[in-house]
């Protein structure tokens, strides 16, 4: 046993965390605030980066790696708010044609978690392809059948989204086991998102704090702020541990429960996003709440992520479903 | 980032759990915690058996007669312990995880073959004497003063937390040598035999009113300069080799049996009723439980993730301080659950109707102990503010003076 993150992780870490500094920088992510479709010259980039055919054998044209690996990529994503249906064009490489390569944006419903109405569509404008994630198997619908209206003003001004009054069937491409397999990686993938965001949400909040003087003193040096800084950091660490813990699970199932691993990974990056967002505005201060920093897009984005793939409170009964099995 | 135990360690894993099962059912049931003679006996007589066995010292040197086992091996040893139920490490805490590595570390060769193998067969007990009533978070502000008289120190104190005083040999004990330097400068560790005259242990009971550890008043003590570990001056040092140690992997196996525990408050939830509905019905009950099981998972791959570091860098990091700062709560949100399911028998200590009164309100007790021993939570939050993240630090030349020396430590 070696848990650490491999060398070839490390330089997957790194290759992804110089383009994001390149090429999503915070100035980006203001240009595209409230644009309804997709940048598909930055969605070919991800392509080139081998962001969505990761996980794609290497005879299919992928790369061949395990979930481990993907979700150091997809902490990478989350850290920077890389915007896109990144998770469901991840999950349909090898399922639909072009989306490894970027050729096809895919994204998706997650009704196995979230099976009630209203049902709320991120980047419809942008989709070739809905997937549909039923207890009973995926489905594939074309966007244009569906009846979609846009909302005018989505909660995070970088995901847009539409209003589905009704769904359909659409194709069946798998089966029960198909959707099972498919929704564990989904919430490992949003997991490792999150504890991106509960990362740079810390790095943020720890930056501000060490700059900014009140009482003739940066304020990081005052206990309360320092209790709060060290707190977002323990949560992204055990976030992290449980993450780590999910992808290494998923790809070798014989080490632990593949079911406990993703639901206490997607639970505790879940309240690690939310809490450390929350904190990084409260560290900010006034400036917090307003739209000038950019701390307001990473408490929004962990709302969009917090309702797919199963909340909190879904991934916790699951947990107290499999003990009171036992 | 893999999670996998090698064949070596599964081997190892399948002839300890086959000795744990021929060996725990022999060693009875522990005896009464204000019992401090049969205490000793219980604990010493388990660390005899795994010396015999070979599995004492798992973490210590081959040449001082420890296994040496590989930082996974260890993990695997403190599940198994936990799985079977093993007894917990108890009087020999202190010789295994404090004093004895510290010798081993700084101690002279006199001092290891006098010590060493006596604390690994659990011959000898030791305790801490540490803490003063003046000196708590700021330990480096104690004041227990140690005059140099020919070949012996004169040591004159007051200490406090003495865990295991009642039935230990020896003593770690933390002394001023020099009152005249700064704080950290003057402070010297020693060997105090704990039959030596001038010694007065006065027990101090928990919140529970046990007697689990006690105050040592020190008057004129005549400790031989021979049993001095380190330099004279230069115990601070010498002291965070011996922190460091507790903040290592020394609770792995209480993390693991915390699963148990949660598991047995599951048992528990389901047999009993609320509101006329099976307890375990209470969807809010089940994601309190999910909850704590999503953290005790995540946990316990933090030190996988820990050990896995530690195995390559040598000794464990200040990321220790997150890993007992979560364990620590964790442990009492464990505790209070366990006290919420007991509903109005949590009035009572003694077991009503087969609910574990004395087992849970013991543990929900016990657990206020951990965010303030071995480094409150919020030294740990210091620590990580200004070691991880690199923040400033609260207060800076008015807490580096000296204490001034203590006339006595007597009350």
């Amino acid at each position: 046993m070696d848990f650490r993150v491999t060398e070839d992780q490390e330089a997957l870490r790194e290759g992804l965390r110089t383009f994001c500094d390149g090429r999503v920088p915070i100035e980006t992510l203001r240009e595209l605030e409230q644009k309804p479709e997709l940048d598909r010259a930055l969605w070919g980039e991800l392509a080139e980066m081998g962001v969505f055919a990761l996980r794609l054998p290497e005879d299919e044209g992928g790369v061949g790696l395990g979930m481990s690996d993907a979700a150091i990529a997809f902490i990478e994503l989350g850290r920077r708010l890389v915007p896109g249906p990144l998770v469901w064009s991840q999950l349909a490489a090898g399922l639909v044609d072009g989306a490894a390569t970027g050729q096809t944006v895919v994204g998706g419903l997650d009704l196995i978690s979230h099976p009630d109405a209203p049902y709320v569509i991120e980047y419809f404008e942008s989709l070739d392809v809905v997937l549909l994630l039923q207890p009973d198997g995926i489905y594939r619908v074309d966007p244009d059948v569906l009846s979609a209206k846009p909302v005018a003003t989505p909660l995070d001004p970088l995901t847009p989204v539409h209003h589905v009054a009704s769904l359909l069937d659409g194709q069946r491409i798998g089966g029960a086991d198909d959707a099972a397999k498919l929704h564990l990686e989904g919430a490992t993938l949003t997991a490792a998102l999150m504890l991106g965001i509960a990362e740079s949400t810390q790095e943020l909040a720890t930056e501000y704090a060490k700059s900014r003087e009140q009482f003739g003193r940066a304020i990081a040096g005052f206990q309360t702020i320092k209790h709060i800084l060290a707190d977002m950091f323990v949560r992204q660490e055990v976030a992290r541990a449980a993450v780590y813990a999910a992808g290494a699970t998923l790809d070798d199932p014989e080490v632990g429960d593949v079911v406990r691993a993703v639901s206490a990974a997607k639970a505790t990056a879940g309240e690690g996003a939310m809490r450390n967002s929350r904190d990084c505005i409260q560290v900010h201060g006034g400036m917090g709440y307003t739209w000038e920093v950019p701390a307001h897009y990473y408490l929004k984005r962990t709302w969009v992520l917090e309702n797919v793939f199963g909340t909190v409170g879904y991934h916790e009964e699951r947990i107290a479903d499999l003990l009171a099995s036992d | 980032m893999d999670l996998r135990y090698s064949d070596a360690d599964e081997k190892f894993r399948k002839e300890l759990r086959a000795w744990l099962e021929d060996t725990v059912p022999g060693h009875g049931t522990p005896p009464p915690y204000s019992d401090w003679d049969a205490r000793r006996t219980y604990d010493t007589g388990w660390q005899r058996k795994l010396f015999d066995a070979g599995y004492a010292g798992i973490n210590w040197p081959k040449e001082y007669g420890g296994r040496d086992a590989s930082l996974t091996e260890q993990l695997v040893y403190y599940e198994e312990i936990a799985r079977a139920k093993a007894p917990y490490i108890g009087v020999n805490f202190v010789g295994m995880l404090h004093g004895g590595p510290t010798v081993i570390t700084e101690g002279t060769d006199a001092q290891k073959s006098a010590h060493i193998p006596r604390i690994l067969k659990g011959e000898e007990v030791w305790c801490q004497g540490f803490s003063e009533p003046v000196a708590g978070s700021d330990l480096a502000a104690l004041q227990c003063r140690a005059d140099l008289d020919g070949d012996h120190y004169v040591v004159t104190g007051h200490k406090i937390w003495t865990s295991f005083a009642q039935c230990a040999d020896f003593c770690e004990l933390l002394v001023r040598t020099d009152p005249n330097v700064a704080k950290h400068g003057g402070i010297s560790w020693l060997i105090m035999p704990m039959d030596l005259d001038g010694i007065d242990i006065r027990p101090l009971p928990t919140l529970m009113g046990e007697g689990e550890f006690s105050e040592v008043f020190l008057e004129s003590v005549r400790i031989p300069v021979a049993n001095r570990v380190g330099a004279e001056n230069d115990g601070w040092r010498v002291t965070n080799v011996t922190l460091r140690f507790e903040r290592g992997t020394a609770f792995a196996s209480e993390m693991y049996h915390l699963q148990e525990i949660l598991a047995g408050m599951v048992d528990l939830a389901k047999r009993l009723t609320r509101d006329d509905a099976n307890a375990w019905e209470d969807r809010t009950l089940r994601r309190e439980v999910g909850h704590l099981a999503a953290q005790l998972d995540a946990l316990w791959a933090m030190v996988k993730l820990s050990v896995s570091e530690t195995a390559k860098t040598g000794m464990p990091g200040v990321g220790g301080s997150a890993i007992k700062l979560f364990y620590s709560g964790v442990y009492q949100q464990i505790g209070e659950l366990g006290m919420r399911l007991l509903g109005r028998a949590a009035l009572s200590r003694e077991d009503l109707d087969d609910l574990p009164c004395q087992q849970s309100i013991g543990r929900a007790m016990q657990s206020l102990s951990l965010t303030i021993a071995a480094g409150t939570s919020q030294i740990q939050r210091n620590i990580i503010g200004e070691r991880i993240l690199g923040l400033p630090k609260d207060q800076k030349p008015a807490a580096a003076a000296a204490p001034k020396p203590q006339a006595t430590g007597a009350r």
